[in-house]
């Protein structure tokens, strides 16, 4: 079994152990801001379990994906709010 | 899937350790049993995998609902339940999923408790399980400043959880009175296997500072939370730290209950087989009522039982049910928050995170659907999740009704649930 995968955060490759999550990957790449909010706040995860949206990015083009509840894979192109 | 592999006798939604006891205790009895969760893994909060490893305590009930043909899916919500017998979901990639029932055991926990004081929404600053659950899943956070603030027994948990991980755990400021707790304390003598859990007082946290009538007012940070002033013994003091992690308690999470019509009142009503008021629908665990995961099992166990038919199993485990319940009036008593919380907030303070709709606009309205027609508060994704449990608090303000989808949702699963069948 893999037990590690290598993704790509904002064009940053990055390595997780096999069965982190999305969010894992982009704070080990660096990044604290996920989205910016409707009046353009930075934001970041809150409630850990999919619950309350803040931790969405883009992932292989899917807008709106919520970070903390998505496994990464390998290859997998992320991308988060400026 | 096929029409068959989507008819169930026992439809279980949530798989933490009310569902997974409801599903193995219903499939024992050979019904045909369906487990679904919107986790990508088994587990629900308390026995969340970490990275994929599945805690110890859940691995039996994840090892019989296997050995006894229970259906799991993973990875999907419900968003919907177009008609009785019938729910709608979204799988994580997107594609709709229609499930049949004759009997459905609602078991969807509970979330934190979300409390707005300045600097609340700034990244890195968290629920409390919230940073955990991340960290399960193998969030960097060795070496990290953290702040463990709010209130509950899930804090001490968190801090050793966060310790154990590499943190650097500061403090954990706790609102309650230290009296509070000593109560909670003795309270626990009566559930000895708790006492481990609880760990307020115990070794392991030994070197964090836990401080009680504690409790934050502010974050400050440029981009991200840089440090935290707490409030204690009628004074402020500031702590700077990377992640600020606060929770104040759990509230049911009741949704999709109020969606198919079940009575709410503090949690899911239910009677003594976990029955809702809706024919056919049970409820167990959080959904219910605080009150942990010795609860959450036996609550499971007579919904299971009760679900496929076995009453007379359902009722032989009332006094177990009992005893836990006495252990959960304990918790609520104990960590009650405290009316200072109420002014944290200034009226520029942000309640609605997925609007940005500050607490002045709201208080300005007369109540829900005047705030929600106004100023779209409670209208985004997360559908009022977050400010609904804090506007109640904060204004004692009920929750206006549940519409579907419970959750955003692609216009594909939409219009799947639409069709009256398929
Ligand atoms: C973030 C968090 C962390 C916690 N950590 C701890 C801890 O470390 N120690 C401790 O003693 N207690 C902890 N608790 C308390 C914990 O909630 C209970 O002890 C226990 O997990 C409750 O079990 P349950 O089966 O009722 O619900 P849960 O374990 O909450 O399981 C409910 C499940 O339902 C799923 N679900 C909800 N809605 C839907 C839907 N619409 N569609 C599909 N699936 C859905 C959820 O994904 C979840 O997996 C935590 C609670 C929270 C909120
Ligand atoms: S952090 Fe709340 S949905 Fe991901």
């Amino acid at each position: 079994m893999n037990d590690a995968v290598t993704l790509r955060v904002n064009g940053k490759p990055v390595t997780v152990p096999a069965g982190a999550m999305v969010s894992t990957a982009i704070a080990a790449a660096g990044f604290d801001l996920f989205r910016r909010s409707v009046t353009g706040q930075p934001r970041g995860p809150l409630c850990g379990m999919g619950i309350c949206f803040e931790c969405r990015v883009t992932v292989g083009g899917r807008q709106h994906v919520r970070s903390c509840q998505t496994a990464c894979a390998s290859g997998m192109e992320v991308q988060t709010d400026e | 899937m096929s029409e068959g592999d989507r008819s169930f006798d026992v439809l279980v939604i949530g798989a933490g350790p009310a569902g997974l006891a409801a599903a193995c205790r219903a499939a024992a009895a050979r019904a045909i049993v369906c487990l679904v969760d919107d986790n990508p893994r088994p587990g629900g909060q308390i026995w969340r995998a970490s990275l994929d490893r599945v805690p110890g305590p859940a691995v039996p009930w994840i090892a019989t609902a296997a050995r006894l043909g229970v259906r799991m899916i993973e990875g999907a919500r419900v968003f919907a339940a177009p008609e009785p017998g019938r729910l709608a979901l979204e799988t994580g990639a997107g594609e709709p999923l229609d499930l049949r029932y004759r009997s459905l055991v609602l078991a969807t926990g509970a979330r934190e408790r979300f409390v707005p004081f300045p600097g609340w929404t700034l990244p890195n600053a968290m629920g409390a399980g919230g940073l955990q659950s991340l960290v399960k899943s193998g969030f960097p956070v060795r070496g990290k400043k953290v702040v463990v603030a709010g209130s509950g027994p899930l804090l001490p948990a968190v801090a050793r959880y966060l310790r154990h991980a590499g943190a650097d755990v500061r403090l954990i400021a706790e609102q309650a009175p230290l009296a509070a707790l000593a109560r909670f304390a003795r309270s626990l003598l009566h559930h000895p296997h708790k006492l481990a859990e609880a760990a307020i007082f115990g070794g392991s946290l030994a070197g964090v500072r836990y401080l009680t009538s504690s409790w934050p007012v502010s974050a400050q940070g440029d981009g991200r939370v840089q440090s935290v002033t707490l409030a204690r013994g009628g004074k402020t003091f500031t702590e700077s730290c990377d992640y600020l992690a606060c929770g104040f308690g759990l509230v049911p999470n009741t949704e999709l209950a109020s969606l198919l019509g079940c009575r709410v009142s503090e949690g899911v009503a239910v009677d003594d087989y976990q029955r809702t008021t809706v024919e056919g629908v049970y409820a167990a665990g959080e959904i219910t009522g605080i009150g942990g995961v010795d609860l959450a099992l036996v609550e499971g166990e007579i919904a299971g039982h009760a679900a496929a038919g076995q009453t007379e199993r359902a009722s032989r485990l009332f006094q177990a049910r009992d005893r836990q319940r006495h252990f959960a009036r304990s918790l609520a008593r104990s960590f009650t928050l405290r009316e200072e919380l109420k002014h944290l907030a200034p009226d520029d303070t942000l309640v609605c995170r997925c609007e940005d709709v500050s607490l002045g606009r709201v208080r300005a309205a007369t109540g829900w659907r005047e705030a929600k027609l106004q100023t779209r508060c409670g209208m985004g994704p997360c559908q009022s999740r977050v400010c609904g449990p804090a506007v109640e608090f904060l204004l004692g303000w009920k929750p206006d009704s549940v519409r579907p989808p419970l959750f955003p949702v692609s216009v594909n699963s939409l219009s799947q649930a639409g069709d009256s069948g398929s």
